[in-house]
């Protein structure tokens, strides 16, 4: 999807850090040099359309609660009915294919690790699938909030 | 719906910096309206507050302190890459001695087309693997050879790994911690 130059202008700009004032469309909207109203158009439109898919925070996983990264090998005619059964669990946030034996590959959350084995327990038995269950050890650098590279973009 | 907050919710009455005790309770909602969000009206906050049963002043003031304490480690426009053209995402997994996983892991860290990056433990037999990195890039020829200078600058020609290209998103979202989904 390509977005014109205001649109640009505030991903750059905001991808890390919203002002945290009474009217904080207002502020961005001043560096912008738009008015606010636009400002929240334009958010509401680029949340409609899927590019954003929320304004607001990133919590820190593993301060915010429990979650962990789990594949499954499924059968290749299968894949889309095991990947739906997976986002019927709760905690699922995360759900791709890729391509590998381990062919599934979401992540899933809960209040706590006792919730979260419960979970992924309660899912594995539905799925009849062995889970690979990969908990982070140590993160060196996890920021999905980097520069858009708007040129080499379609 | 509601999560039954933690026990300690029912006792403990944070003390938020500039405003001083604010109801538990309150924050364990924000924490859930958080998660789906800031509303996109000229007074997000003041909306939050509603909705929570905090003031204005305690929901701004607790945002801040949670930036601080790490626990939101970043608050602004969340992006899904892969509407933009974001769609040769690969993950990249190696297996690396464990006395140098650390070490390599740092360094993997810096490259600038490194988006993610961390140790998670092998699943032996099935799954040798203990090194993770994330390249999210636009065409899969572009990541493929920022790998191939990744793996020549760092001498990784002999380490095992695999390179597990995403096909498809079934399901891209931030985490529901506190909420139910």
């Amino acid at each position: 999807m390509r977005l014109d130059t205001t649109d640009r202008q505030l991903i750059n700009l905001f991808q890390r850090e919203l002002p945290v004032c009474e009217r904080p469309y207002e502020a961005m909207s001043r560096q912008l040099g738009i008015a606010e109203e636009e400002v929240i158009e334009r958010l509401q439109l680029l949340q409609d359309s899927h590019v954003l898919s929320r304004v607001g925070p990133v919590f820190e996983h593993s301060r915010a609660g429990a979650s962990l990264l789990a594949a499954v090998a499924a059968p290749d005619e299968q894949l889309d009915i095991v990947a739906a059964r997976v986002n019927r669990a709760p905690g699922v946030n995360h759900n791709y294919a890729r391509e590998h034996t381990y062919n599934l590959w979401f992540v899933m959350t809960a209040p706590d690790e006792d919730t979260l084995e419960e979970r992924l327990d309660e899912l594995e038995h539905q799925l009849r699938l062995p889970m690979l269950r990969l908990p982070m050890v140590e993160a060196h650098h996890i920021d999905l909030g980097f520069d858009i590279d708007w040129e080499a973009l379609p | 719906m509601t999560a039954s907050p933690s026990p300690e919710y029912l006792t403990v009455v944070p003390e938020v910096a500039g405003v001083g005790p604010v109801s538990a309770w309150g924050l364990l909602r924000l924490r859930q309206q958080l998660e789906r969000g800031l509303p996109l009206t000229p007074r997000p906050y003041q909306a939050l507050a509603e909705l929570t049963g905090l003031s204005e002043q305690e929901v701004m003031a607790a945002i801040r302190q949670w930036q601080d304490q790490g626990l939101i480690k970043r608050f602004g426009l969340v992006v899904r890459h892969r509407t933009l053209g974001y769609t040769a995402n690969a993950m990249v997994v190696w297996d690396i001695p464990d006395d140098q996983v650390q070490n390599l892991g740092r360094t993997l860290a810096r490259a600038p087309f490194v988006t993610l990056c961390y140790q998670r433990p092998r699943r032996l037999p099935d799954w040798p693997y203990n090194l993770f990195c994330m390249i999210h890039g636009v065409d899969r020829q572009r990541v493929l050879s920022q790998l191939a200078t990744l793996i020549a600058d760092q001498g990784l020609e002999q380490t095992p790994h695999a390179v597990l290209f995403s096909t498809k998103a079934y399901r891209q979202r931030g985490g529901c911690y506190v909420s139910h989904d």
